[in-house]
């Protein structure tokens, strides 16, 4: 992919960011922090190829010391996320 | 030539667009609470497939040690996302937006020291000398940006942290000449980037990372503790537009969508808090506002006359009422109250009193941080309203019980064009029949240290105690 697709995803994608996120409930602000959060650490991406490449010992390092911190992210951002929306939940609707 | 370094297989590009794909339908989902949970799962589903798909493409020399980095990182994470109170959502959330920070800033430093594992580089070799690696200029201007705006995120998110964790006092701390300053960092960290994709040196690279470090700590510190839910959404941004830099430096799709999405989600978030204060974002940044002793607006008058009621008046004021709304703000949080104030409302919704809640934008430390609360407390959320949807219902209301919350009711910002809060958005309690104050004492005035006119109303009782155990007190007067 050359740079010019590459801007073009991501121009598109803010706009997508833009109207998904006007369309969130202010009342799910908060789990909008923590999953954004956990997504966000798909930089794990760029992590993971460091460790896995060969050549350079301390670029491998680094790597898995950004492999490991988001990790923290992925599972605890996550969970977080998953533990906040269970509970969120409507009036029983027994009183008339 | 240099792009065919980028060439991955088709397949390759399309999981990583369908995990990008899930990381929308994620964010999508949080448009009603029923929808959130699947929401959630998708997104786990993109990360699954963005981890299997670079795990399957790369030479794993090192598996075993991935491993464990991510078993280590994956545990703690873990561990803190079931035990964390949720009072604590908002340093939670600063401790994760510091960690995708430095996660950036290592990747981008592995990157630089290993181009030719991201593609990023070419290999020349000139005759009877050794071999130079070259990293594209472009990828060094998206490195440059990626470790910049990380390493901003990271040291930012720490501060934002300490703050709000208490271990640093949430007061402005203010450099003499911080502007000054911040410029001019900023100024030299563009200009490092700029001179980057001229010379690749080391002390180039780790200069530009060491300021970028230092201006994330000098931005916040003047930032005042009760400004967080837009600092915190900032960051929240940073972390995005991070992620999106270092996609573009690995031209990795999953990693531009979710940086972009991220990015403008925080953008939104930051943009939503300011307008709730009725600030501009600018004015937010430049800091200084907020502490405990700013002095401006309406002189505090000391003595002056209120009404001071016992947990038994509340009691009996709220029995009789037709509707009663419960107004939280930062105060419910710190006293844990949300509990007891949910007891309180179970007791009055017996009696056959209609109760609801009304949640300031900017009440709390970050966005939505009053109604994660009130979740928490089983409060079902068809009972929780925003500011514009309740605002006309004061009215018409016997009994609005405001506890801990301040600036978001005090009716200056409607009136007093001197006020520093002036024009800022603010619920009608004033409005309601009689308006319960719940506070700890009639010293202490809010964030931004004006008296609130409230207090003196003939309308206003102030039930002066601990948010907690004042509500619990008419709990057992209820019961």
């Amino acid at each position: 992919m050359d740079f010019i697709s590459v801007l073009s995803i991501f121009v598109l994608a803010c706009f997508v960011g833009y109207y998904v996120v006007w369309s969130v409930t202010p009342a799910l602000h908060t789990p909008l922090m923590s999953v954004t959060n956990a997504i966000s650490s798909v930089i794990v991406v760029g992590a993971l190829i460091a460790a896995a490449a060969g050549g350079s010992p301390s670029s491998k390092w680094l790597g898995l010391v950004a492999v490991a911190l988001a990790s923290v992210n992925i599972f605890g951002g996550f969970a977080v996320t998953k533990r906040m929306l269970s509970m969120y939940k409507k009036r029983e609707r027994k009183d008339a | 030539m240099p792009e065919a370094a980028h060439a991955q297989p088709a397949w390759v590009l399309l999981a990583y667009l369908i995990a990008g794909i899930c990381f929308i339908l994620a964010l999508r989902g949080l448009s009603s609470p029923e929808s959130s949970r699947r929401g959630n799962y998708t997104g786990m589903l993109g990360m699954a497939i963005a981890v299997g798909t670079t795990l399957a493409t790369h030479k794993l020399a090192s598996l075993p040690e991935i491993a464990a980095a991510m078993l280590i990182g994956g545990g703690i994470g873990l561990v803190t996302a079931r035990r964390i109170q949720m009072t604590a959502m908002p340093q939670l959330v600063a401790a994760f937006h510091s960690l995708v920070g430095m996660a950036a800033v290592l990747v981008g430093a592995a990157a630089y020291l290993n181009p030719e594992a991201f593609g990023i580089a070419v290999r020349i070799t000139p005759i009877a000398s050794p071999s130079i690696i070259n990293i594209y200029p472009v990828s060094r201007i998206e490195m440059g940006l990626g470790v910049a705006i990380g390493a901003i995120t990271f040291s930012g998110s720490v501060i934002a942290f300490l703050k709000l964790n208490g271990n640093m006092s949430g007061k402005p701390i203010l450099l003499p000449v911080r502007h000054v300053i911040n410029l001019g960092t900023l100024i030299a960290i563009i200009g490092l980037i700029a001179y980057f994709t001229q010379d690749q040196a080391p002390w180039v690279f780790f200069t530009l990372m060491g300021l970028s470090f230092a201006i994330g700590f000098l931005l916040i510190i003047p930032i005042g503790g009760a400004d967080m839910p837009v600092v915190i959404s900032m960051l929240n941004s940073y972390s995005g537009w991070a992620a999106a830099a270092m996609g573009f430096t690995l031209h990795n799709t999953a990693m531009v969508i979710t940086g972009a999405l991220v990015g403008s989600s925080g953008a939104i978030l930051s943009y939503i808090m300011c307008a709730a204060m009725n600030r501009s974002f600018l004015s937010v940044i430049s800091g200084g506002f907020g502490g405990e002793a700013v002095s401006g607006g309406a002189a505090a008058a000391i003595d002056r006359p209120y009404k001071r009621g016992s947990a038994e008046d509340a009691a009996f004021l709220m029995k009789q009422a037709e509707q009663v709304i419960i107004v939280p703000g930062y105060g419910m949080a710190v006293a844990q109250a949300q509990h007891a104030v949910r007891e309180m409302a179970d007791l009055l919704k017996k009696e056959g009193v209609r109760v609801k809640y009304a949640i300031h934008p900017v009440a709390g430390r970050m966005p939505g941080h009053m109604n994660v609360l009130l979740a928490e407390a089983n409060v079902p959320y068809d009972e929780v309203f925003e500011l514009e949807d309740i605002n006309s219902e004061f009215a018409q209301t016997d009994v609005a019980y405001v506890i801990g919350a301040n600036d978001v009711t005090n009716p200056a910002a409607k009136t007093d064009k001197g006020s520093p809060i002036y024009g800022m958005p603010v619920l009608d309690v004033e409005k309601a029949r009689t308006c319960l104050f719940v506070k700890r004492s009639m010293g202490g005035v809010g964030y931004a240290g004006i008296d609130n006119e409230l207090f003196y109303r003939d309308n206003t009782m102030m039930l002066l105690g601990d948010a907690k155990k004042m509500t619990e007190e008419i709990v057992k007067a209820l019961g």
